[in-house]
């Protein structure tokens, strides 16, 4: 007896600037048995079962390592933890937006980490090391809770406009998020100059709170609130 | 870091700060304004005359006056330097806009010590 099939519609932006003039949309299609349901991870292998040249990036496929990050309907995603039925159909992937699309789904993340590097992502301490570690209170080590889970997974980042208009200048959510991170690590002795590295009216200033990042991010992260828990520290400091 | 040439402050910390505070007096001095016209059904040339002839009146017209430039500036800047990629263009509003405000400013004074 054969299965009852359900058919799922695609429509995923294509291209590969060796032979494409230009980008377009293909619309594709899969069968799955009816009642089961996979991620569009899943969905993405399939379909290169058919089309081995459709092209994207993927890791871990449990949501850990931030590498398949797409536009799905419009919003930024990790495939493989958004689930094909719960998505209106045809389910329209893109790459994510405002980065140089190398092929079909698979972006240049080049600004996107010179970004992270411009907020020193490392612990600074300038006094002696300790013989063993350098200790942490509990309380202390709660403030970086919802700060450290960061994938850069770049979902928030580019879905910030500001981010679109400025993406050498604005620092964009995801490092601002890895500086406050920084800046609440009570191990940390740069605190002061990270702050100045981004008092000028771009790095950290082009935000203008429009809450994007928070929105997406596959996490449940909020760099919003990070980014208002920097100025506060800034206003602190220099007032 | 980027030097910002034509922006109100000399960096994004005063900037916002600055932008937050002319928007309370913005919103304290329109609040005001507009509860006095409420109270006041009948209102004439003369009393109107008498509201801005009163020191505290003047004082806070002229705050509100510089809130507005202050925040314009700034809200305009932010807006032309994200939208307008064009060097001349760009420098061209700034410099317009900036010396409209400082002109509306010293006519402000002079109109409201004119009464
Ligand atoms: S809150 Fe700030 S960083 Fe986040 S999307 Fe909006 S402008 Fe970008
Ligand atoms: S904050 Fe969230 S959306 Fe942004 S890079 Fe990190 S995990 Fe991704």
């Amino acid at each position: 007896m054969s299965q009852a099939m359900s058919e799922i519609k695609f429509s995923i932006y294509r291209y590969n600037p060796s032979i494409d003039a230009k980008p377009y949309m293909q619309d594709l299609s899969l069968s799955i048995e009816q009642g089961t349901d996979l991620m569009v991870l899943g969905a993405l292998k399939k379909l290169k079962e058919l089309d081995e040249t459709l092209t994207f990036r993927h890791s871990c496929g449990e949501g850990v390592c931030g590498s398949d990050a797409v536009n799905v309907n419009g919003k930024n995603r990790l495939c493989c933890i958004t689930s094909v039925s719960e998505l209106t159909q045809p389910i329209v992937l893109r790459p994510l937006p405002s980065l140089p699309v190398i092929r079909d789904l698979v972006v240049d993340m080049t600004q996107f980490y010179q970004q992270y590097e411009k907020v020193e992502p490392y612990l600074q301490n300038d006094t002696p090391a300790p013989a063993i570690e350098r200790l942490q209170s509990p309380e202390d080590r709660a403030k970086l809770d919802g700060l450290y889970e960061c994938i850069l997974c770049a979902c928030c980042t580019t879905a910030c406009p500001s981010y679109w208009w400025n993406p050498d200048k604005f620092v964009g959510p995801a490092a601002l998020l890895q500086a406050s991170r920084f800046i609440s690590d009570s191990r940390d002795t740069a605190k002061s100059k990270r702050l100045t590295d981004l008092e000028d009216a771009y790095s950290l200033y082009r935000c203008r709170s429009i809450m994007n990042c928070a929105d997406v991010c596959p996490k449940g992260l909020n760099p919003t609130q990070a980014i208002a828990h920097i100025r506060t520290e800034m206003i602190k400091e220099g007032v | 870091m980027v030097k910002s040439v034509l922006a109100f402050g000399q960096n994004g910390v005063s900037d916002w700060l600055w932008q937050r505070i002319s928007a309370v007096i913005l919103a304290l001095y329109f609040s005001f304004i507009f509860v006095y016209i409420v109270l006041h059904p009948g209102l004439d040339y003369a009393m109107w005359q008498a509201l801005f002839h009163h020191t505290a009146m003047r004082i806070f017209t002229l705050l509100a006056l510089l809130g507005l430039v202050i925040h314009s500036w700034i809200g305009i800047w932010t807006v032309i330097t994200d939208y307008i990629k064009c060097f001349c263009l760009r420098l061209f509003l700034q410099i317009v806009i900036v010396l409209a405000l400082v002109v509306y400013l010293f006519w402000g004074i002079q109109i409201l010590w004119g009464v």
